[in-house]
C-alpha cells in the first residue's frame, strides 16, 4: 500500500493459486494490502480456500482498491469474504474503485463467493469486475449489490462485470443505480423499486456439448445461457437475504436444453 | 447526409418488422409494472440509457465502419437473455430485407451471408445507415428513438392508452434522447482506437429477465 494519502487509499491485494503436484493447491502468492487482508482458511480436498478480511471500513471517496486473483493450470480455489463490503462516503469528494482481475487457466476452477457489497448513503464507488479464462476453465462468481442500509436511500454505484473465454467477451454488463445515475435506474425496466440485485455466473466446458436451457426459476429471477459455455443467473429481490436464496437455488433449476 | 433517407429509415411504417415487438412492455404490462403514462415514462427512460444507448453506440460504430462481426460478438455478450438474442437477430434479419431492397450495397450482401439468420438489429441498422449515405449520429438517432417509441406504441394497444398520452412521454424523452445519442456517438469514436469493449455496456436486469417468461407466455400479443 502507498499509504493513505490525500488522494485516499490505494490498495493491491494479490492471489495465485497453483496445483501442487500432489493433488492438492497451494498458495504461492497470498498478499495482504492495506484495508484488503487474505487469511488462508482451511480447504477441502484438493481446493484452497482464501477469505478476504476487511482490516478497514470501506472503500470511501477517493480510495482505489484491487484485488488480483491468478489460478494456475489444473488449480482449485475457493475465495470467499468475511463480512459485507460497505461503500461509503468519504471527505474526498472523488468517488472510490474497486477493481477485480482474475484469470484461471486451463484445467483450473474459481469459485469466486464474496459477500454482498452495499451501497451506503452518501458514498459513490464504480467497481469492475474482469474475468479471463482460458478454454477449458472452471468458474463459480456471484456479485451481489445491496443499495442503501435498512430503510436507508443508496449511493451512487456503477458496477461492470466483463467476463470473457480464450479472449472472447461472453458477458459485459454494467449497473448504474443511485443519485446522479442515468434516469429510469430504479423504474420498471431496470431494477423496478427492488432494492438488491445480482449475478451469478457459472463456466463449466461442459456447456459447450451439453448447454442449459434459458428459464425463470423463481419470481424475480432468470437463467440465461450465454453465447459460450457459460449460464448467467441474474436476480432481483426486495433484499439481500431473498437475493441470495434466489442466486443460490438457481444452479439447481439448470436444465439441459431442449433443442 | 440526406434527411429525407434519415426520416425513410426512422420512418415506423418502414418495412422492418418492429411493429411486432413492444420492447419488454408487454411483459412490463402484464407484472402490472406499467400502468399508465408516467410509468411508461419510466420504463422508457430506463430502457433509452440501457438497451437505447448500447443500440445506439452499435449502430453508430457500424456506420463508422467497425467490424459487423466484432460488434454482433459485442452484441452477444451485452444481451445475456437469449429470448432477447432471437429477437434482436430476427429484427436484424426483417430489416436487412428491407434495407438491401432499399440500399443495396455489398456491406449488406456480405453482412447478409455472414449472418444468414440474422445479426443484431442495431449493427444491421447501422450499416444500412451507412448504405443510404447517413452518419453515425443519425443512426444513433434511429436507434435510440426505436428503444423508446416500440415500448409506447405497445402500450397504446395494450392498455388502451391515449396515443396523445404515449406521445407526449416520447416527446418529454427527447432531450434526454439526444444526450444518449451524443455519449454513444462519442463511444463510437473511442472503439475506432480502442476496440468493441470501449462500447457502453448499460444493463437492465428487469428487461432481461421479464423477456424470459414472457417468452413462456402461451398468448401474447407481441414477439418481445
Amino acid at each position: 500500500m502507498d499509504g493513505v494519502t490525500t488522494a485516499g487509499v490505494r490498495a493491491v491485494a494479490r492471489i495465485r493459486a497453483r496445483a501442487d503436484g500432489r493433488g492438492g493447491t497451494c498458495l504461492p502468492v497470498l498478499e495482504s494490502d492495506g484495508p484488503l487482508a487474505l487469511r488462508r482458511t482451511r480447504g477441502s480436498g484438493t481446493e484452497a480456500h482464501v477469505m478476504l478480511v476487511g482490516a478497514m471500513s470501506g472503500p470511501l471517496g477517493g480510495d482505489h482498491l484491487t484485488v488480483r486473483a491468478d489460478v494456475e493450470p489444473g488449480a482449485r480455489l475457493r475465495v470467499g469474504s468475511a463480512a459485507a463490503t460497505l461503500a461509503l462516503p468519504g471527505r474526498h469528494r472523488d468517488g472510490a474503485r474497486y477493481d477485480v482481475r482474475l484469470t484461471v487457466a486451463a484445467g483450473g476452477e474459481l469459485h469466486w463467493l464474496p459477500e454482498q457489497l452495499i451501497s451506503v448513503s452518501g458514498s459513490d464507488l464504480r467497481v469492475s469486475t474482469r474475468v479471463d479464462l482460458a478454454p477449458g476453465a472452471r468458474l463459480v462468481l456471484r456479485e451481489e449489490q445491496v443499495l442503501g442500509r435498512s430503510g436507508e436511500q443508496p449511493g451512487r454505484l456503477t458496477s461492470r462485470l466483463t467476463v470473457r473465454i480464450a479472449g472472447r467477451a461472453v458477458l459485459d454488463q454494467e449497473l448504474a443505480c443511485g443519485p446522479g445515475a442515468p434516469g429510469g435506474w430504479d423504474g420498471p425496466a431496470v431494477l423496478a423499486g427492488h432494492r438488491a440485485v445480482g449475478q451469478l455466473v457459472v463456466v463449466r466446458p461442459e456447456f459447450e456439448e451439453k448447454p442449459v436451457g434459458a428459464g425463470v426459476p423463481a419470481q424475480g429471477a432468470a437463467v440465461l445461457p450465454l453465447a459460450g459455455p457459460a449460464v448467467l443467473v441474474t436476480a432481483v429481490a426486495s433484499d439481500a437475504l431473498r437475493l441470495r436464496r434466489l442466486l443460490d437455488e438457481a444452479p439447481a433449476s439448470f436444465t439441459p436444453a431442449s433443442d | 447526409m440526406s434527411r429525407g433517407a434519415l426520416l425513410l429509415l426512422a420512418d415506423g411504417r418502414f418495412p422492418a418488422g418492429g411493429h411486432a415487438h413492444s420492447g419488454g412492455a408487454e411483459a412490463a404490462v402484464g407484472a402490472g409494472r406499467v400502468t399508465g403514462a408516467a410509468s411508461l415514462e419510466d420504463f422508457c427512460r430506463g430502457r433509452l440509457h440501457t438497451t437505447g444507448l448500447v443500440s445506439a453506440a452499435l449502430a453508430a460504430s457500424a456506420v463508422l465502419g467497425t467490424d459487423p462481426a466484432a460488434l454482433d460478438a459485442a452484441a452477444d455478450a451485452r444481451t445475456p437473455s437469449p429470448a432477447l438474442r432471437t429477437a434482436a437477430r430476427k429484427l436484424g434479419r426483417q430489416l436487412m430485407r428491407a434495407a438491401r431492397a432499399t440500399w443495396p450495397s455489398e456491406e449488406l450482401d456480405d453482412l447478409a451471408r455472414r449472418f444468414p439468420r440474422g445479426a443484431h438489429q442495431p449493427v444491421v441498422l447501422g450499416l444500412t445507415a451507412r448504405a443510404a449515405g447517413l452518419g453515425p449520429a443519425d443512426a444513433a438517432h434511429c436507434a435510440a428513438y426505436e428503444s423508446v417509441s416500440g415500448p409506447a406504441t405497445a402500450t397504446v394497444r395494450l392498455l388502451s392508452l391515449d396515443p396523445f398520452d404515449a406521445t407526449a412521454v416520447l416527446a418529454r424523452l427527447a432531450p434526454e434522447l439526444d444526450r444518449v445519442v451524443e455519449q454513444a456517438v462519442e463511444a463510437a469514436r473511442r472503439v475506432v482506437d480502442e476496440g468493441v469493449d470501449a462500447l457502453p455496456a448499460a444493463s437492465a436486469p428487469s428487461l432481461e429477465i421479464s423477456a424470459e417468461a414472457h417468452a413462456g407466455w402461451s398468448v401474447r400479443l407481441f414477439a418481445s
